[in-house]
Parts: C-alpha cells; sequence; structure tokens
C-alpha cells in the first residue's frame, strides 16, 4: 500500500470521456491523496456518474484524451476485476439485483478473490461469518438480507446500505461513492455516513460524488469540486459545498459557458 | 454378415429373436407395435411433421443400432457412482444396456426392500408381469398408445423389462426410488428400449428418480417410455436426468392424474447430443395439480429438444411448468409447450414458461408456448424469453473483484437455481455440479 503521500492515490489529468460520440467528460482533472475526502458536486447531466463508472472500468464509456492513474498504474489498462482487487470500490447510485446468488454467498466469493490476490488463503467460513455478522450489526443491517438473493427485492435504503456494508467487508482502499445518499430517509443516511466515517482514514480515499450538499452535514469532506459540463470549474473547501446549497449550480454555469465559448 | 442389413431391416431381425419371450397378451402387445412401426417409421421431416418441425432425427434413422448382448461382465457399483446421480440410502433398480440387474440393484430379487419403502413394489418389469399382471395389463399401453409414434412403438415392439413401482392405497414411502438406466457402448451402436411403469395408490407418496448415464461416450441410443398413473390423492416426485454424454436419447413419458393427485416433475437434461423430451400430463379429474420443472444445458453441437403437454381435462385443476435453458458455443435448444384447457375445464389455473440464458452467438432457442383454451373462467398464461448475460449484473461482480469467468459461473448457477432450489438432496447438489461441468467454458478456465 502506498504511503508516498507526495504521489497522489488517484491522479486524473485532462479526462475526456465519451458515450455513443456525446462528450461527457471534457478535460477533468483530479488529484486524491491517501486520507483525503472529495465531494464532486454538480446538477443533473455534469458527468457525476460517468466520472466514478470510468474510474470502476463500467462497460460503454470510451475515453478520448487524458489519463488516470491508481497507485502509480495506468487505471485504463486494468479490467475491473483487476481493478477492484488493486483496491477500488465503486458504491452504485442503482445497486444491481442478481438473481438466484445470494447476497452471503457473493460477499464470500468477493472477499476470496481480494485475498487470492493478495496471495492468501480462502477465508474459512466461519470466520467469514463472523466477520459478516460484526459488520452488519455496526451498521443495523438486517441479517436475513444476507440470506437472500443480492438486493433482490430489497428496498432503495436497504440497497444503499447493502453497498455500505460491502464497502465495509471488502475494505477497499479507494471508495468512490456514486450518488450514495440519493433516495434516503434521514436514518438511513445517517447509517450510510457513519459507514462511510468509519470507513475514512490516513490510509484510505473518498471520492463522494452528489447532487446534494445535504450528506456533507454527515461526511464532512476536505475538498468540494463543482463539475458542470464535464469539468470542474470550482474547487474549494467545505463552505463551498454552503454556497451552493445557498444559491444553487447557475452562478458558477455562466462563466463556464462563457470560458468554454 | 449383418452389415448388409438396412437399420430397419436391422431392428426387423432384432424383433424377431426376442419375440418369443414374455406372456402371450405381451406379444400382441408387441406385434401391434411393430406392424406400426413399420407402417410409420421414425418422423421426418417429409412426414410434414409439426412436433418434429426443428428436430432432425436422421441420426438416428439412418444409422443402425442392435440391441447389445449379454454383458461378459457388470461395471462396478464405484464405477456407476462416478458417472450417475448416487446415494446410499436411495433403493436401486440398475439395468445395464436395458437388461436388469439385480447385483447392482437393491430389490426384492436380492435384498430385503429398504424399510422407508413400506409396502411399495420396486421390481423389474418381467417379474412383475407375473407377480402383478393386473395392475400392468390395467395400466401398460393406456397412457401411450402403441400408435403414437414411431419411438414409442419400437419401445412397445421391444417391450421386455423395465421397471415396475407400485404404491398402494395409503402408503407413503420415505425413501427414495432410483432407477438408474447405464449403457457401457461396446463394438457396435447400441439401443434400448427403457420402459418404466409407476403406479400410485389413492393417497400414496413416491419419490422417484429416473436416470440415464453411460460409462463411455460412444454413440447409442435410449428409446425410453414412462407411464405414471396417480390415483386419487397421490403425491408423485419424479425426477428425469439425461446425462448419457454423446447419445441420442428419446424419451417419451406419460401421467394421468386422478382426483386431487399432485405431480411434480423434475427434467434435467445436459448429456445427450441429441435428445427429445416428451412429456405428456393430463389432469383427468377434477382438483389435481402439477408442476413440471425443468433444465437443460447444451454446448457443441447438442440438441435437446423438449415438447411439454399439459391437458387440461376436468375443472378446477392447476399446472404449473417452468423450463430453464442454458446454451453454449453451436448447439440448439427446443421447446414446445401446449397448454390445452378442454371444454369444461372450468377454473382452470395454468402457466407456462421457457427461458433461456444464451452465452455465446452461435447457440439457438426455439421456443414456442402455446395455448389452447375451450373453457370459461380461467386463469392462463406463458411467457417465454431468451437472453445473454446480463452486463449489468457482469459488471456489478467485477467491481467487487470478482473475475469474469466467476462471475458468469455465478450468475449462471443463479439463473439455474429456482428450477434446482425444490430438488431432493443430494441430487440438488449432484446437479448444481453438472450445469457447470456441462460447459466447456468452464472446464477450460482455471
Amino acid at each position: 500500500m502506498s504511503t508516498n503521500h507526495t504521489r497522489p492515490l488517484l491522479e486524473v489529468r485532462d479526462l475526456h470521456v465519451s458515450v455513443v460520440d456525446n462528450e461527457i467528460l471534457n478535460g477533468l482533472s483530479l488529484s486524491v491523496h491517501l486520507g483525503e475526502v472529495h465531494a464532486i458536486m454538480g446538477p443533473n447531466g455534469s458527468g457525476k456518474s460517468t466520472f466514478t463508472n470510468v474510474l470502476a472500468g463500467k462497460p460503454g464509456y470510451a475515453v478520448t484524451g487524458g489519463s488516470a492513474s491508481y497507485d502509480g498504474e495506468n487505471l485504463f489498462a486494468l479490467l475491473s476485476d483487476e481493478r477492484a482487487r488493486r483496491g477500488i470500490f465503486l458504491a452504485f447510485q442503482y445497486p444491481v439485483e442478481l438473481p438466484g446468488i445470494r447476497n452471503r454467498e457473493f460477499l464470500r466469493t468477493a472477499v476470496d478473490a481480494l485475498r487470492e490476490h493478495r496471495g492468501e488463503k480462502k477465508i474459512a467460513i466461519r470466520e467469514f461469518n463472523k466477520m459478516l455478522e460484526e459488520k452488519a450489526q455496526a451498521m443495523d443491517f438486517d441479517p436475513d438480507l444476507m440470506k437472500r438473493n443480492v438486493n433482490e427485492g430489497f428496498s432503495g435504503g436497504e440497497k444503499k446500505r447493502n453497498e455500505i456494508l460491502q464497502l465495509s467487508v471488502l475494505n477497499p482502499t479507494l471508495a468512490l461513492l456514486d450518488e450514495t445518499d440519493s433516495g434516503l430517509d434521514i436514518d438511513a443516511l445517517k447509517i450510510v455516513a457513519e459507514g462511510v466515517n468509519r470507513f475514512r482514514g490516513p490510509d484510505k480515499a473518498v471520492v463522494l460524488v452528489t447532487h446534494y450538499q445535504r450528506i456533507l452535514n454527515y461526511i464532512t469532506p476536505d475538498y468540494v469540486h463543482v463539475l458542470i459540463d464535464g469539468r470542474i470549474v470550482r474547487s474549494g473547501g467545505r463552505d463551498l459545498a454552503l454556497e451552493l446549497e445557498a444559491q444553487g449550480y447557475d452562478w458558477l454555469r455562466q462563466p463556464a459557458e462563457a470560458a468554454g465559448a | 454378415m449383418t452389415q448388409t442389413l438396412t437399420p430397419l431391416e436391422r431392428y426387423a431381425d432384432d424383433f424377431r429373436a426376442t419375440l418369443g419371450q414374455g406372456p402371450g397378451w405381451l406379444q400382441q402387445i408387441r406385434e401391434g407395435a411393430f406392424a406400426y412401426f413399420q407402417e410409420v417409421g421414425f418422423p421426418t421431416a417429409r412426414h410434414d411433421n409439426e412436433p418434429w418441425k426443428y428436430t432432425n432425427v436422421d441420426p438416428i434413422a439412418s444409422r443402425e443400432f442392435t440391441l447389445a448382448p449379454p454383458l461378459v461382465a457388470e461395471p462396478a457399483v464405484e464405477d456407476l457412482a462416478s458417472v450417475a446421480p448416487w446415494c446410499t440410502v436411495w433403493h436401486e433398480l440398475v439395468f445395464i444396456n436395458g437388461r436388469y440387474s439385480p447385483s447392482l440393484s437393491a430389490s426384492p430379487a436380492t435384498h430385503e426392500p429398504r424399510a422407508g419403502l413400506g409396502r411399495v413394489v420396486v421390481q423389474n418389469l418381467s417379474q412383475a408381469m407375473e407377480s402383478h399382471e393386473g395392475v400392468i395389463r390395467k395400466h401398460m399401453t393406456s397412457l401411450i398408445k402403441p400408435d403414437y409414434d414411431g419411438f414409442a412403438s419400437l419401445n412397445t415392439a421391444f417391450l421386455s423389462d423395465g421397471a415396475y413401482i407400485y404404491a398402494p392405497d395409503g402408503e407413503e414411502a420415505s425413501t427414495h426410488i432410483h432407477l438408474l438406466f447405464a449403457t457401457v457402448p461396446g463394438g457396435e451402436p447400441i439401443v434400448s428400449h427403457p420402459r418404466t411403469l409407476i403406479v400410485a395408490g389413492r393417497q400414496s407418496k413416491l419419490t422417484v428418480i429416473e436416470s440415464y448415464v453411460s460409462l463411455d461416450g460412444s454413440a447409442y441410443l435410449n428409446n425410453a417410455v414412462t407411464e405414471i398413473a396417480l390415483e386419487d390423492g397421490a403425491h408423485v416426485d419424479h425426477y428425469r436426468v439425461l446425462l448419457d454424454h454423446g447419445a441420442y436419447h428419446v424419451g417419451t413419458t406419460r401421467v394421468e392424474q386422478d382426483r386431487d393427485s399432485s405431480f411434480r416433475s423434475t427434467s434435467f437434461a445436459t448429456g445427450p447430443a441429441l435428445a427429445r423430451n416428451d412429456f405428456g400430463v393430463r389432469l383427468g379429474v377434477a382438483g389435481a395439480e402439477c408442476r413440471l420443472n425443468g433444465l437443460y444445458v447444451t454446448a457443441g453441437t447438442q440438441h435437446i429438444d423438449n415438447l411439454l403437454n399439459i391437458d387440461h381435462a376436468a375443472p378446477h385443476c392447476t399446472s404449473r411448468l417452468s423450463y430453464k435453458g442454458i446454451l453454449d458455443e453451436q448447439s440448439r435448444a427446443v421447446f414446445g409447450g401446449l397448454v390445452l384447457v378442454r371444454p369444461g375445464a372450468d377454473k382452470t389455473d395454468a402457466y407456462q414458461s421457457d427461458k433461456n440464458l444464451v452465452l455465446s452467438d452461435g447457440a439457438e432457442v426455439d421456443s414456442k408456448p402455446a395455448l389452447e383454451i375451450y373453457a370459461d373462467d380461467v386463469i392462463c398464461g406463458h411467457g417465454a424469453t431468451a437472453g445473454a448475460v446480463a452486463e449489468d449484473a457482469l459488471f456489478y461482480m467485477r467491481s467487487r473483484g470478482i473475475d469474469e469467468t466467476t462471475a458468469n459461473e455465478l450468475l449462471i448457477r443463479g439463473f439455474a437455481s429456482d428450477i434446482l432450489d425444490g430438488v431432493i438432496e443430494p441430487l440438488r447438489e449432484y446437479l448444481g455440479k453438472q450445469v457447470v461441468q456441462a460447459l466447456p467454458r468452464f472446464r477450460d478456465g482455471d
């Protein structure tokens, strides 16, 4: 694990990404060091989800320019599962249902994949169950959901909590949270935020994508960036989020458009 | 000498050689069946036969198959257990190349019947024809008429032995019965005509596993016929497992259900090069219900054809049909399902579905579920799907560090799970492994 604080864990430079010939990211640059929590805020359609998806390796995106490196490696040379085994985790905005695959079995398979990558033996079932029980209890996760098929028939809140439970069990280095706060009531939001706060630390990094600053009342970011039309138009501290809350995005949009014109 | 015979002449030759065996009443049935077979032959496209539209049986019709000579030595129990579902507490009735094997069977001929069978009779047919002639004559060939089609009539023409299960009224067998039809291919391509008759008396309960396996992959033909009669309130849980690798398999199963009886069937096929599973259930008296599940897994150039026919002939009956297919490489599957609701079969509740997971561009499925309704106040539905592995599911799993092969394996197992979940243990676990083993993409991996 990198402890070199002079080199960013994640370094994105002038990233251009298209989906079916539409350019979604248009020169995005971002450096994330270990220990940092970055919030990326922006209006609908600004490219927030595209950014986290392309970092996680979701198919369907064409990187047309720029670069992204993770722990010194070219991210785009790695398959999505290789990225995950190196410590990148994406909490999905819309977690996917996996018919016929039980949550517990799915998580254990993922844990074993990470362990195999580190040259460790498969986890003993008893050890896994104990660990899972503790993690689930810590975030008030209904143990019955572990026996059910992954996300199948889960409520919106249960799906998001399941994402954060996976974050806790898989214990990555870089967590990408894609609008994890959307659709959550205040209690669920607090539980999810507590999960993220437990996760964050000097050897972790978080990139949190959100439309609303509400979640930032519970997860205090080190940096806030505003993403509009596929590029970061402004960066600042926690206060920038409050400013956006009060004023919306339009005051930032116009100069961006003017600059682009 | 024999090389000069045409395939049909070869069947005639073998037929004449075996005709003297068995009781007189059976001779008549057999002769009638063979005459019908000679008249119609095997079903082919030139007969303009809709049920055979997508399955060409020419590889069977044009080839010379002969009855197997007696084996010099029977296979060891361990060899059978390595190619078949096996459980030491099942009651086994074993047939090798169509011949009953007393030494491999736990049956009245050699051992005491297992305690869990109670008064349920499990015998080979030729023996049972002496002790249970009345029951057998009542049911045998009453469900499958000798003139149903060429394959069924050929089976009846060669009817000399098979499996017989009879549950007296009120008898519930807690021991599962395994009918194991194994083929040990020899030099020439051989044919077996396995025959099974299951009669479940009133309020009786049976679990029967019918499996077809081979000890190597040479070409042979299994031409099986099974008749199952459920009397009032009987409950039968029936499994049909095709693991005869590389073989041709044609199976014709007919089920007749009386009042309030309950029939559950699971058909599982991974093995044959060419298979036809012709399965028909007649819900003959009010209150009967059936659930037909199926799972077929194909690769290479395999071709598996399921023809399901549910005949709602009485009111207040329920049927549920759910088949699933997993197709890879250049393989092909055919699903034909017909739910027929006859006049007067009011309050029928029927649903059928066929869902396919198509793993390769070269694989193809022809799925045709159909409903014919001539009654009022019925609830009927059907559906068929064919699609690839969901990309978003695959990405979700890979984003957790699971490699593509493992993710696909989990998704495929997941797809099959609702068919396998209701299966008795240890058969469920065994079949789950067969699903993955049937697909070369997983054999070649790690």
